[in-house]
C-alpha cells in the first residue's frame, strides 16, 4: 500500500479498519514488535539439525491430501497437490500429487535396468550409470492426471482447489531424450509405437505413437535438481510433455517398439472418455488448456476484509504456452485480462495475478485461459454439451468460486 | 541403411541437436532377459504364451485369488472394480463399465491379469491359470457360453467382445477456439449470474489434515520373534487388499487387524460382520493364536458363512508367521 492509497483511505474514513502507514498514537502497540520474541533472544538450531531441510513447523498445513471415498484402497489411489499453498510455477518435490496403481515401488537403483526391445536393430539393456552417460537436458513441464477435475462433471462437489484441480504438478526434469535412447537401439522402419513399462507391481503400460516418442519425450532421473522421489518413479520415469499423466510411466524398466498399439488396460478400460451416446473416445492424450484461481479458494479464504486484494492462479496447456488469462469477479459476465508473471515455458504451469480493490461484497470468481494455439478454456456447460457427464477425464471447464461477504469461499456452479 | 536415413530425417525434422552415431552405451539384451520381461499381449494375439484353460478351471482360481476384492460373481466388493455385467448401461445416467460391457479386447484381460493381478501378488499366476481366469471372466460375461471351451493361442482369435465397436478416435479440441471468435469480455451473460449448485450441499470434502496421531496403548505387550514376524509381513501381502494394520488403519473389505491377538471376535467398531462371525462372537470366540491358526487354515471350513472369501494358508509355518507379524500391531 502506498501513501496515496492510505491517504485516500483516511479521507473515506476507512483508516480505522484498513490501517494506515501514518503513525497513530491512539492505537495499541503491536506486542509482536514491542515484546522480545524467543527467536529474537535465544539461539536457534545449529547447522545439521536437519541434514535434509524441512519446511517451517508453521507450514504443517501445506501437505498432500487424499479423498478417501474415491478409491477402494490407498495403495491404488491418488492424493492432491495443495495448490492453494504454493507460489510461482514450480511444485516442491514432496508436494507433487501421487497416483499409484500398486503402491510406491521401492526400487534399488543398482538393480534397476532399462530394456529397449521389439522392432529395433539391437535390443539393449542400460544400467542407471549407462543412462547418465547420454547427453542430458533440463526441461520444465507440468504433469496433469487425465482425471483432474473428474469429480466435478456432474457439478460442484469438492470444496477446495487442492481437490478440484490438485492432480497437477510442475517441476524441472533432468534426463535424456527418449529419441536418443531409441536411436541407440535403432528403431526399425516398421516401428510405429513405443510401449513404456513400469517395474512396480502394476507393471504399468501405455502405447505411445512414435511421432510423440521422437518429438519431446524424456527419460528423467531427476526432478527439481535431485533424484526423482520414490512416489514419482525413482530411479527413472518417462516424461511425455503435455500428455495425460498416466502415460508418464514411473519406475520405467522397459520400452518396447511395435507396429501397432497394445490396447492395454490403461488405454481401454481406463483413460477412455465415454460420451453421452455410449461411444468412448480412446487415445485422448493431450491435456487441454486450463486454469484455476488458487487464492482465494475454499481452503484459502480472504481473511483481511475489504480493500486491496491479490488474486492468484495457475494456467496451463498441453498444446503450448499460455498466451492470456482473463479473470471475472461476477461469474463470467465481465472479464479483465490478468497479469502473467514468471517464466513462460511450453507445456508448463503459468502463474497469473489480478490485483483489485475488494468492496467486501459477494464475488463469483472465474479464470479463463487461452493457449498459444488459440484454444480458449470452455465453460463447464459448454463442455458438458459436447461430452455429457460420464467421460471422467479431460475436464478443463472454467471453475467458479463464490466469495461471501465474510471472505469464505465455496465451490459453486453458475448459470 | 534405409533405417538410419529415416532416423536422421526424423531427428532433423524435430530440430534437435544432431545426435552422433551410436554412443556405444548399454549392452545387447539376451533372449532370456527379453523373455522374462516381454510378457505383453496385443489384440492380434502377439505375445500370448503357450498354455490353455477353461472357465471351469478358472472358477476355483477366481474364488481363491480374485473374489475377495471382485466378489464371487465379479460383482465387486466395496469400491473394488465390478468385472461382470453392466450390459446396455453405457448410455445410462450411471454407466457400469465392466470387462463385459466396456472392454473392447479379450487380450487386455489376459495381459492385465498376467502382469498386475492378483493385487499385491502380481505375476504369481501360471500361464494356464491366466488362461483359465480369463476364460472364467469371459464366461461370467456370456462372451463364451461353454464352460469347457478351451482358451489358448489357437482359440483366442475367436473371441469377440460385445463393446469391440464402442471406441472412436480423439476429435478434440472440440471447444471454442480463439481463431473462431474473440471471447466476450463485457456483458457476456443475459443478466446477473446466479449460483445453481454448491459443493457444501454435498459435503464430501475431507476435513483436517488427516494425520491425527494415534495414542499408543502401552498396556498390552506381546513377545515377538522378529525373524518370524518379518516372514509374516511377506505373507500378509495376500491379506493387505482387505485388511489394514497399524497407524491410520481403516476397515476395508475386512476389519482392521491391529490389536487382534487376544481380542474377542467381531469387536471392531464400524465393521459389518457376517451373521456367522457375530454368532461365534456371542459364543465367546477369542482370537488367540490357536483360534487364528485354525481360522486362517481354511476360513470357510472353520467358520461356515464367514464373509472372508480367502482360500486359506495351508502351511502351518505361514500361519504362525502371519500371527507373529500381527502381534506387532497394538
Amino acid at each position: 500500500m502506498d501513501d496515496t492509497l492510505s491517504r485516500r483511505s483516511l479521507i473515506t474514513g476507512a483508516a480505522a479498519t484498513a490501517g494506515s502507514l501514518l503513525a497513530s498514537p491512539s492505537r495499541a502497540s503491536d506486542p509482536a514488535i514491542t515484546e522480545i520474541q524467543p527467536w529474537n533472544q535465544e539461539l536457534g538450531s545449529p547447522v545439521d539439525a536437519a541434514p535434509y531441510g524441512m519446511p517451517s513447523q508453521h507450514e504443517a498445513d501445506t501437505v498432500r491430501r487424499n479423498v478417501e471415498w474415491l478409491t477402494a484402497d490407498t495403495t491404488s489411489s491418488i492424493n492432491f497437490t495443495p495448490l492453494h499453498r504454493l507460489e510461482g510455477i514450480i511444485t516442491p518435490n514432496g508436494l507433487c500429487f501421487e497416483r499409484h496403481h500398486s503402491g510406491v515401488a521401492d526400487v534399488d537403483p543398482a538393480k534397476h535396468r532399462l530394456m529397449v526391445n521389439g522392432l529395433v536393430d539391437k535390443p539393449l539393456v542400460f544400467t542407471m550409470e549407462d543412462l547418465q552417460r547420454f547427453p542430458r537436458e533440463n526441461k520444465i513441464y507440468f504433469l496433469e492426471c487425465a482425471a483432474n477435475s473428474g469429480m466435478e462433471w456432474r457439478g460442484a462437489q469438492l470444496n477446495g482447489c487442492q481437490f478440484t484441480h490438485g492432480m497437477v504438478h510442475c517441476v524441472m526434469y533432468t534426463g535424456v531424450s527418449l529419441r536418443t535412447v531409441l536411436a541407440e537401439a535403432g528403431v526399425k522402419a516398421t516401428g510405429k509405437w513405443v510401449m513404456p513399462e513400469g517395474a512396480d507391481a502394476a507393471a504399468m503400460t501405455r502405447s505411445i505413437p512414435m511421432e510423440k516418442a521422437l518429438d519431446d519425450c524424456m527419460i528423467a532421473f531427476a526432478m527439481n535438481g535431485e533424484a526423482l522421489r520414490p512416489e514419482q518413479g525413482y530411479p527413472l520415469r518417462l516424461v511425455v510433455p503435455g500428455w495425460e499423466g498416466n502415460m508418464w510411466v514411473k519406475w520405467l524398466r522397459r520400452l518396447e517398439v511395435g507396429d501397432m498399439p497394445w490396447h492395454h488396460r490403461e488405454e481401454t478400460s481406463k483413460y477412455t472418455d465415454l460420451m453421452a451416446d455410449g461411444k468412448a473416445r480412446r487415445f485422448t492424450w493431450e491435456m487441454d488448456v486450463k486454469s484455476v484461481i488458487t487464492n482465494p479458494s475454499p481452503q484459502a479464504p480472504v481473511t483481511h476484509g475489504k480493500g486491496h486484494t491479490v488474486l492468484s492462479g495457475l494456467a496451463w496447456s498441453g498444446r503450448g504456452t499460455i498466451k492470456r488469462v482473463d479473470v471475472s469477479t461476477d461469474g463470467g459476465r465481465n472479464w479483465v485480462t490478468a497479469r502473467l508473471d514468471g517464466p513462460s515455458h511450453g507445456k508448463a504451469l503459468h502463474r497469473f495475478y489480478h490485483e483489485f480493490d475488494w468492496d467486501g461484497g459477494e464475488l463469483l470468481l472465474q479464470s479463463r485461459a487461452i493457449d498459444s494455439d488459440g484454444n480458449v478454456q470452455p465453460t463447464k456447460d459448454a463442455l458438458r454439451a459436447v461430452r455429457g457427464t460420464e467421460s471422467i477425464y479431460h475436464n478443463n471447464g472454467i471453475q467458479t468460486w463464490h466469495v461471501r461477504r465474510g471472505g469464505e469461499v465455496e465451490n459453486v456452479e453458475v448459470g | 541403411m534405409l533405417r538410419s536415413v529415416r532416423l536422421a530425417v526424423l531427428i532433423a525434422l524435430t530440430a534437435m541437436p544432431a545426435t552422433a552415431e551410436s554412443l556405444g552405451l548399454g549392452r545387447v539384451a539376451t533372449s532370456d532377459e527379453i523373455a522374462a520381461w516381454d510378457i505383453d499381449v496385443r489384440p492380434d494375439g502377439q505375445g500370448l504364451p503357450a498354455g490353455q484353460g477353461t472357465a471351469l478351471d478358472g472358477e476355483e482360481l477366481f474364488s481363491d485369488q480374485c473374489a475377495h476384492c471382485h466378489g464371487d460373481f465379479g460383482e465387486g466388493v466395496d469400491r473394488w472394480p465390478q468385472l461382470v455385467g453392466g450390459f446396455d448401461t453405457l448410455t445410462d445416467d450411471r454407466p457400469v463399465k465392466t470387462v463385459g460391457s466396456y472392454w473392447p479386447y479379450a487380450s487386455t484381460i489376459f495381459d492385465y491379469v498376467h502382469r498386475a493381478m492378483p493385487f499385491g501378488n502380481a505375476q504369481s499366476l501360471t500361464d494356464d491359470e491366466v488362461y483359465a481366469i480369463t476364460a472364467y471372466l469371459l464366461y461370467m460375461n456370456d462372451v463364451i457360453e461353454d464352460d469347457e471351451f478351451v482358451l489358448s493361442q489357437a482359440t483366442f482369435g475367436d473371441i469377440e467382445m460385445p463393446n469391440a465397436d464402442g471406441f472412436g478416435e480423439d476429435v478434440r479440441p472440440d471447444t471454442p477456439a480463439l481463431s473462431v471468435a474473440e471471447p466476450c469480455m463485457t456483458d457476456c451473460t443475459k443478466g446477473a449470474v446466479r449460483v445453481t449448485m454448491r459443493a457444501l450441499v454435498l459435503d464430501v470434502t475431507p476435513e483436517g489434515d488427516g494425520d491425527e496421531p494415534e495414542e499408543a496403548d502401552a498396556e498390552r505387550v506381546l513377545e515377538i520373534d522378529p525373524a518370524l514376524a518379518e516372514a509374516g509381513a511377506k505373507i500378509f501381502r495376500k491379506c493387505k487388499s482387505c485388511h489394514q494394520v497399524g497407524e491410520g488403519a481403516k476397515n476395508k473389505a475386512g476389519p482392521i487387524l491391529s490389536g487382534l491377538l487376544g481380542r474377542a471376535a467381531g469387536e471392531v467398531d464400524g465393521f459389518k460382520y457376517s451373521k456367522a462371525m457375530k454368532e461365534a462372537a456371542s459364543e465367546g470366540l477369542v482370537w488367540d493364536a490357536d483360534a487364528l491358526s485354525g481360522y486362517l487354515e481354511k476360513p470357510r471350513a472353520y467358520l461356515k458363512g464367514t464373509k472372508m472369501s480367502f482360500a486359506g494358508l495351508k502351511d502351518r509355518e505361514d500361519r504362525l508367521a502371519v500371527i507373529e507379524y500381527l502381534k506387532q500391531f497394538d
